[in-house]
């Protein structure tokens, strides 16, 4: 697995959150390279989310602007939605389709030849047989897991993953660190918040503190 | 990103959304049932004289027809806003109002092509004839995409708020105000013996409209409400 654009970059300039007439966050401005990691910490309301949802392009910042290669991404739009891939809150795993219907869907809405199959991503996981089971009869865990095997399935440059680590347990937590490094090393991009004291290179990290 | 996917995409939003339709069979069921029983409580209001069910009986189906569409409206956005694939169906690099007209043909499939089934067993029993009822299944046919295409418009601004019910109601009821209008005369006039081309022009131009403006419409829509 490796990514076409080894010079990209994601650099955020002097972004600005207000939401219902508080300021969660103003004037932050990172720059984020190839193998690097932005951890995004704050306490809880500290605007962690409401950011990571400005970097999908689903929230746009109130001052400031994103900017991947240089270029804006609400002018990129469609070239940047297909090299990022973006794992909630909510799982995003519709609780009637099986686990290859869900990820089925994924890949084809967005690039069906690229990424592993869904047979290999789910044996990654730890959750081979589960194929054909709903989400609905699968645990937490289990669903959280299936919402992270998309980053298997579509391969993109840049993950944005919000709190990866809620609710699984400790081998599903190392398998994630697992997938996350491996990313890292084949040239990926990460943005992640977390509570979990994540075991990365440390100089690999860039730390955004939104409570200070 | 390679165009050809993009019917790749168009198909597999298509397909999810008519599989968790037939998983739910239930939430079919009730559009339908909405439809059938607002239909067959009039007469038991109104009284069994044939002369008034004929009269009244074109506007009875399509106000019904047009209730049931407004009542599975919410169906459109709510799962997938809930449980967070609406975001990634955004997220999606295809252009998202392609994948809305995706979405809202799913809604008409489930929702208003079943009307389109049973309206003529409904005209049947209340007695209109042949020709009523031959109209009213070509102004069902038109109308009802419509109220699927407006009402995508509605739901998508309003499926952020807690309780967006009422105000949906609000929002598209006067928009299918026209629809209602067009389609309840052009049967009474066909039932009269008048010439219907004038309201099936009407109705066709507003299916077009709302097929070319909705699904951008809606896209635009729900990135306000997601905003």
């Amino acid at each position: 697995m490796t990514h076409s654009s080894p010079a990209a970059s994601l650099q955020g300039h002097a972004l600005t959150c207000i939401r219902d007439d508080r300021t969660l966050f103003s004037d932050l401005s990172f720059r984020l390279e190839p193998s690097q990691t932005l951890l995004v910490e704050g306490r809880n309301g500290s605007g962690k989310t409401s950011l990571l949802r400005m970097l999908c392009g689903i929230r746009m910042p109130d001052e400031g602007q994103i900017t991947w290669n240089d270029n804006d991404i609400f002018k990129l739009s469609t070239d940047y939605l297909a090299s990022i891939a973006y794992i909630g809150h909510k799982d995003g795993v519709k609780l009637d389709l099986t686990a290859d219907e869900n990820l089925a869907f994924v890949k084809n809405l967005g690039n069906p030849e690229h990424g592993v199959s869904n047979e290999t991503a789910l044996n990654t996981i730890f959750l081979s047989g589960y194929d054909d089971v709903p989400a609905r009869n699968m645990s937490a865990g289990q669903r959280r897991r299936l919402a992270l095997a998309r980053l298997l399935v579509t391969q993109s440059q840049l993950w944005v993953l919000d709190e990866p680590f809620t609710s699984l347990d400790t081998q599903g937590i190392e398998l994630i660190e697992n997938l996350i490094r491996k990313h890292l090393s084949n040239g990926g991009m990460l943005v992640m918040s977390s509570h979990h004291a994540v075991t990365l290179e440390k100089q690999s990290i860039v730390r955004i503190n939104l409570s200070t | 990103m390679s165009t050809a996917s993009l019917p790749h995409a168009f198909q597999a939003l298509l397909k999810r959304d008519l599989t968790l339709a037939v998983r739910h069979r239930a939430e079919i069921a009730n559009t339908l049932l909405f439809f059938v029983l607002v239909t067959a409580l009039f007469p038991l209001g109104i009284g069994p004289d044939p002369a008034v069910l004929k009269t009244v009986g074109p506007g009875i189906i399509w106000v019904a027809a047009l209730l049931a569409a407004l009542l599975s409206l919410d169906a459109v956005f709510r799962s997938d806003f809930e449980d967070g694939t609406l975001e990634q169906i955004m997220m999606s690099p295809h252009p998202l109002s392609v994948l809305m007209l995706a979405k809202v043909l799913a809604h008409w499939l489930i929702t208003g092509l079943p009307l389109l089934v049973v309206a003529p067993l409904l005209g049947m029993f209340l007695g209109l004839p042949g020709i009523e009822i031959k109209t009213l299944m070509i102004t069902l046919a038109l109308g009802t995409p419509v109220l699927s295409m407006i009402g995508a418009i509605g739901v998508a601004l309003t499926v952020g708020l807690r309780r967006g019910g009422m105000i949906l109601s609000l929002l598209v009821l006067p928009l299918y105000i026209p629809v209602l209008i067009f389609s309840a005369s052009a049967v009474n006039a066909a039932g009269a013996g008048l010439s219907i081309s004038g309201h099936l022009s009407l109705l066709t131009a507003l299916l077009m409209l709302s097929i070319s403006l909705s699904p951008v419409a809606t896209a635009s829509a729900l990135r306000i409400s997601l905003n």
